[in-house]
C-alpha cells in the first residue's frame, strides 16, 4: 500500500491577461488504503491538479511525494515510473477509449505497460481483468463505440487497474453519466477498494457520490483547499462557509415538501459576485 | 452494424466507384505489363520510318529514330506511375511524421514542429520543387527527391491539424500515463485514428505528382534519355506538333487519364469515408424483429381530461415524434399526454435518450423540420394550435410560452450585448418601443437579481450562472404563461443550482406563471416540483405528487431509478441499487411494456401488452400491470 502526498502543488497556465493559477498552493494528503474525495465547483481546479499528479501538466510548484519521495513528471522516464505507480481515469467516455482498438488491445496495452506477458497470460489477464469490474467478457472484442457510456466508463477504469497501480484518481468519472449507470459505477469503485486496498484520489462536484466512495473529503475553492475532514465528520459539522454553502445546496430527496422552505435559506452563499471579477472566467 | 459496414467497404457501391476502380486497375495492368509486352518494340529503331505520322503499322507514329510512339507510349506508364508514386509516398511519410509528433512531443518541441511547419508552408510547392530540381541537377532521382521534398509540408500540415484532434483525447492521455514511449504514441494511437483522411489526400496528391514529374521531365529536368516517361515522350512529341499533333497528344492524354484516376479514387473513399461517419454507431442490441410493432394503443386518461380544461395553461394528449435518421424511422416520443394548471410546477425527469427535450421541443414548436409530429390536443392558454396556421402558431407559441436551455452559452448570441437580446422578442411581437423595451428589460433583469448595467454587456462577459439568469429574464420579458425549463441547471455549480431554482420558483409565485421543469436529477426535481412525470423510452410511466417520489413509487422502473441516487446519508456499506441492461433500441421497440426485458417483477403479460398509464388515486398514475405495493405509511399522509 502505498501514500500520496502533495505538497504545496501549484498549476500555472498562461492566459491571456497574464498567467491564470489553476492550483494554488495543494496540500493533501492521501494515506495508504484510503479514499479522498476531492469536491469544489467546476473551474475550481480539480481536474488541473489531477493532471498535474500524474504528470500530464507541469507543476509551476510544489512536490509529489509518493511513499516519502518525490516524484517528477517531466521526462518520459520519470512519467513511467510515474505511471507505473499512479493512474488516472477520466471525465468523458466518449474521449476516454481510442475508438480504433477493441477493449481487449486496450486492455492488453495497458496490461503490457511495465511488464512482459506471453498470449496465454495475456488473455487471461484481460478476462480477470474485465471479471473484476463486473464487465461481461463477451465484450473484450467490441469497439469503444459499440458499447454504453457506462461500459466505457468501467473499461477505463479497467484500463487504469490493469498496470496494477498503487494508486489510482478519478476524475469526475461519473459526472457524464446517467443516475443509473452511476450507480453501477460507484459499486465498482466501492468493491475495488475493498478488494485491492486501492489508495483513491476521487473528485467530482456531486458531493453525495464522493461521500459515497470516501473517507476523508476535501474541499475546494478558486484553486485552494478550503477545508479537509473525514465525511462524516464533514457532513455532520462543516466548518468553511463555502463547505456550508455547498452541502446545503446539495438537492435531498426526502426534502419536505414545496410550500415550506426546502432548507434553510443561504446565508452562507457569496453574494453575486460582481460583473468584473467574472470577467477572467 | 459492422457487417454492412465491411460488405460496403469491400464492394464498390456507386458507379462512380466502379469507374474508378476499373480505370486503376487497368493501370496497374498497364504498369506491370506494358514493359514485358511492349518494351522490345518500344525500343527497336528502325531507321526507315523515322518520324512518322500515324500508320497502321504505327498508330501514333514513330519518334526521330523510328520507334513505335503507342509501344513507347504504354511502356512508359510503369516509369511513370513508380515515379509519381514513390515520390507521393515519401513526401508524405515525412510530412505525417513531422506533423502527427506534434500530437507527442513535450509543448516546446510542439511550438518549434508548429514554426518550423509554417515556415516551410510559405514556400510555394512548385517553385521549391523547380528549385532542388536545378540544385541536385536534372535526372529521375533529383526530380523524384524534390517533388517529395516539396509536398513534405502540405502532408505536414494535414497532419498536425488531423493529430491535434486526437492530442486533446483522454485516450492518449491515458496512454501517456501508461508511460508508452512516444514512437508508440505515435502508432497505436494517433496514426490510426488519423490514417483514413490522410490516405484520402496522399490517393489525391499521387495525381498532382504525376502531373508535376511529367511538368518536371518536360522541362528536361526529370527523366533523361535514353530512359524516358510520359513527360519526356511530350516533351519529344512537341516538337512536331503542329505537323503531327498525335505524337504530343496520346502521353499528354495517359498523363491525364492517370491523374483523373487518382482523383476520382480519391473522390470516391472520400465519399464511403462520409457515409461510414454517418453510420449509426449505437451499441448492438439483440437481434431486430423482422417488423416494427403495431403502434401503441393510446393510453386513455381519465375522463375528467378529454375536454377543454378551462385553468390549464398547457394541455397535450398523445403526442408522437417521429424522426427520420439514417438508420431509419425511430419514434423517441410515443403518446405523452400531459397538461400544466397556472402556477404549477411540474418536473420531467428521465434518463438520457428518454426523449425529455424532444417532447419540449414540441410543446415549443422547436422541433427540426423534418421531425414528423402527431398529438391529439395541444391547447396553449385554451387556444387549440392544431387549428392554426403555421403563423398564427408562432405567434401563439412566442409570447405564451418561454423556452430556457441547458446551455445558456449556446442560447445566447455572443455578439449582440444583453440589451439587444433581452428586448427582440417584445419588440416584433409586441411591437414595443424601444424605451418602453429597454425599461421593460431593466426591470427583468432586477427581477432575476441582476444589475441594469448588465445589458451593455456581451455574453462571453458573464459567468454561467449569470448567464442563465439573463436566459431567464429573456424568457419573462413576454411575460409567458408556460416557462419550460430544459436541464436549465445541468451545467452550472450546486451552489449556482440552488439560487436558480429559487428563482424560477419565486417568478412562479410572483407571475402565476406554470412551470415544466426537465431533469435527469431526481432528487433536485423531488425538491422543487409539486407533480413529477417520469419518462421512459419516450413514453411517461409514472405520474406522481413530488413528495412521493422518495418513498411511495410504484412503477419499478422510478422505484430503481430513485433507489439508485446516492444521498448525503447513504449507507456506504450497502451496494447502490443499479438496473441491469440499457434502454430500448429506439429502431427496435419490442412489443410489450418498454421496461420489461430489465423488470426485476415482469411476468408473462408484460412481454405482449403495453401497460397504458392508469389511476391509482387521484393524482397519481402509473403504466405497469404490477404495480409495485404502496407503503402503508405512505397512503396515510
Ligand atoms: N434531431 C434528431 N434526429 C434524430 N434523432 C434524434 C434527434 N434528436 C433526438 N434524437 C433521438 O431521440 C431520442 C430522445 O432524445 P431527447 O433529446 O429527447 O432525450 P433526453 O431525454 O432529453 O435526453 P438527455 O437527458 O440526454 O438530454 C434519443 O434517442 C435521441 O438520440
Ligand atoms: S408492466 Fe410488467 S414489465 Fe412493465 S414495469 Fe410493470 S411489471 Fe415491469
Ligand atoms: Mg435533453
Amino acid at each position: 500500500m502505498t501514500a500520496l502526498t502533495l505538497c504545496q502543488v501549484t498549476v500555472r497556465y498562461d492566459g491571456p491577461h497574464g498567467p491564470v493559477t489553476a492550483v494554488d498552493g495543494v496540500s493533501l494528503d492521501i494515506p495508504a488504503g484510503t479514499t479522498v474525495g476531492l469536491v469544489g465547483e467546476s473551474g475550481s481546479g480539480k481536474s488541473s491538479l489531477a493532471r498535474a499528479v500524474v504528470g500530464l501538466t507541469p507543476l509551476s510548484g510544489g512536490r509529489i511525494i509518493l511513499d516519502g519521495r518525490e516524484v517528477g513528471g517531466r521526462t518520459v522516464r520519470a512519467r513511467r515510473h510515474l505511471g507505473r505507480r499512479v493512474q488516472v481515469v477520466f471525465q468523458d467516455p466518449d474521449t476516454a477509449l481510442d475508438p480504433r482498438m477493441t477493449v481487449r488491445q486496450t486492455l492488453e496495452e495497458a496490461a503490457t505497460a511495465f511488464r512482459r506477458l506471453d498470449r496465454r497470460a495475456r488473455s487471461e489477464r484481460v478476462a480477470g481483468l474485465l471479471d473484476l469490474v463486473g464487465l461481461d467478457p463477451r465484450l473484450a472484442d467490441r469497439l469503444p463505440r459499440q458499447l454504453s457510456g457506462g461500459q466505457r466508463q468501467r473499461v477505463a477504469i479497467t484500463r487504469a487497474l490493469a498496470v496494477e497501480p498503487d494508486v489510482l484518481i478519478a476524475d469526475e468519472i461519473t459526472s457524464a453519466l446517467d443516475v443509473s449507470v452511476q450507480a453501477s459505477v460507484l459499486n465498482t469503485i466501492r468493491r475495488l477498494q475493498r478488494q485491492l486496498g486501492l489508495s483513491m484520489l476521487f473528485i467530482g462536484h456531486n458531493l453525495p457520490a464522493v461521500c459515497y466512495v470516501s473517507d476523508v473529503v476535501a474541499v475546494m475553492h478558486r484553486g485552494r483547499i478550503v477545508e479537509t475532514a473525514p465525511t462524516t465528520a464533514l457532513l455532520r459539522d462543516p466548518q468553511h462557509p463555502y463547505t456550508r454553502a455547498l452541502l446545503t445546496s446539495v438537492p435531498i430527496l426526502n426534502a419536505p415538501p414545496p410550500g415550506e422552505p426546502a432548507a434553510p435559506a443561504l446565508p452562507a452563499l457569496p453574494a453575486l459576485p460582481a460583473l468584473p471579477d467574472e470577467k477572467l472566467s | 452494424m459492422s457487417v454492412p459496414t465491411r460488405s460496403r467497404r469491400s464492394l464498390p457501391s456507386s458507379p462512380l466507384a466502379w469507374v474508378a476502380a476499373t480505370m486503376l486497375a487497368s493501370l496497374v495492368l498497364l504498369a506491370l505489363a506494358g514493359p514485358l509486352v511492349w518494351g522490345a518494340a518500344a525500343d527497336r529503331p528502325d531507321p526507315s520510318a523515322v518520324l512518322q505520322g500515324p500508320s497502321a503499322a504505327h498508330p501514333f507514329g514513330t519518334d526521330n529514330l523510328g520507334r513505335d510512339l503507342l509501344a513507347r507510349v504504354l511502356t512508359a506508364a510503369r516509369p511513370s506511375l513508380l515515379l509519381a508514386l514513390s515520390a507521393t509516398l515519401l513526401g508524405a511519410a515525412g510530412g505525417v511524421v513531422l506533423g502527427a509528433s506534434t500530437a507527442v512531443v513535450g509543448p516546446r518541441t510542439r511550438r518549434w514542429l508548429a514554426t518550423l511547419i509554417n515556415l516551410l508552408l510559405a514556400f510555394p510547392a512548385l517553385l521549391v520543387a523547380l528549385f532542388l530540381a536545378v540544385v541536385l541537377g536534372a535526372g529521375a532521382g533529383g526530380a523524384l527527391f524534390a517533388l517529395a521534398v516539396a509536398s513534405v509540408p502540405g502532408f505536414a500540415r494535414l497532419a498536425q491539424t488531423l493529430a491535434a484532434g486526437v492530442s486533446g483525447t483522454d485516450y492518449l492521455a491515458a496512454a501517456r500515463v501508461l508511460g508508452l514511449r512516444r514512437h508508440r504514441l505515435l502508432r497505436r494511437h494517433v496514426l490510426p485514428n488519423i490514417a483514413e483522411p490522410l490516405l484520402l489526400s496522399t490517393t489525391m496528391a499521387a495525381g498532382t505528382a504525376l502531373v508535376a514529374l511529367a511538368g518536371l521531365s518536360f522541362l528536361g529536368l526529370g527523366v533523361q534519355p535514353p530512359a524516358y516517361d510520359w513527360g519526356q515522350l511530350l516533351n519529344q512529341g512537341l516538337d512536331r506538333v503542329y505537323a503531327q499533333p498525335l505524337p504530343a497528344l496520346a502521353p499528354g492524354l495517359a498523363i491525364l487519364y492517370a491523374a483523373l484516376t487518382f482523383q476520382l479514387l480519391g473522390e470516391v473513399l472520400a465519399g464511403s469515408a462520409a457515409r461510414r461517419a454517418h453510420a449509426p454507431q449505437s451499441p448492438p442490441t439483440a437481434p431486430l424483429p423482422a417488423t416494427l410493432p403495431a403502434p401503441l394503443p393510446v393510453p386513455d386518461g381519465p375522463a375528467g381530461d378529454d375536454h377543454v380544461l378551462q385553468d390549464h395553461v398547457l394541455q397535450v394528449e398523445d403526442l408522437t415524434i417521429e424522426l427520420p435518421t439514417p438508420a431509419g424511422v425511430i419514434r423517441p416520443v410515443r403518446g405523452v399526454s400531459l397538461s400544466l394548471r397556472a402556477g404549477e410546477i411540474v418536473g420531467l425527469v428521465g434518463e438520457s435518450g428518454s426523449g425529455k427535450s424532444l417532447t419540449a421541443l414540441a410543446l415549443a414548436g422547436l422541433l427540426p423540420e423534418h421531425a414528423r409530429v402527431g398529438r391529439r390536443t395541444h391547447r396553449l392558454l385554451g387556444a387549440d394550435l392544431t387549428a392554426m396556421t403555421r403563423k398564427e402558431r408562432h405567434h401563439h407559441l412566442a409570447t405564451g410560452l418561454a423556452v430556457i436551455f441547458q446551455n445558456p452559452a449556446s442560447a445566447l448570441n455572443p455578439s449582440l450585448r444583453i440589451a439587444t437580446q433581452l428586448t427582440e422578442a417584445i419588440r416584433t411581437h409586441r411591437g414595443a418601443s424601444r424605451t418602453e423595451a429597454a425599461a421593460q428589460a431593466e426591470a427583468a433583469l432586477r427581477r432575476v437579481a441582476l444589475p441594469p448595467s448588465l445589458l451593455r454587456s456581451r455574453p462571453h462577459q458573464l459567468s454561467g450562472g449569470q448567464r442563465q439568469r439573463v436566459m431567464i429574464a429573456s424568457g419573462l420579458m413576454v411575460r409567458p404563461a408556460l416557462i419550460i425549463a430544459d436541464e436549465p441547471t445541468t451545467a452550472l455549480d450546486v451552489t449556482v443550482q440552488r439560487q436558480i431554482t429559487e428563482l424560477l420558483s419565486d417568478v412562479r409565485r410572483d407571475t402565476s406563471a406554470a412551470v415544466l421543469f426537465i431533469s435527469h436529477d431526481v432528487a433536485l426535481v423531488a425538491g422543487l416540483c409539486e407533480r413529477v412525470l417520469v419518462m421512459y423510452a419516450g413514453t411517461v410511466v409514472e405520474s406522481l405528487p413530488a413528495d412521493r417520489l422518495a418513498t411511495a413509487t410504484r412503477h419499478p422502473y422510478t422505484r430503481a431509478l430513485v433507489e439508485s441516487v446516492p444521498d448525503l446519508t447513504a449507507d456506504r456499506d450497502r451496494p447502490l441499487r443499479t438496473v441491469e441492461g440499457g434502454p430500448p433500441d429506439p429502431l427496435a421497440p419490442a412489443a410489450g411494456c418498454p421496461f420489461q426485458p430489465r423488470c426485476p417483477h415482469r411476468r408473462h403479460r408484460c412481454a405482449e401488452d403495453v401497460p397504458a398509464l392508469t389511476d391509482l388515486d387521484p393524482g397519481h398514475r402509473v403504466a405497469c400491470w404490477y404495480p409495485l405495493p404502496a407503503p402503508a405509511k405512505a397512503t396515510a399522509s
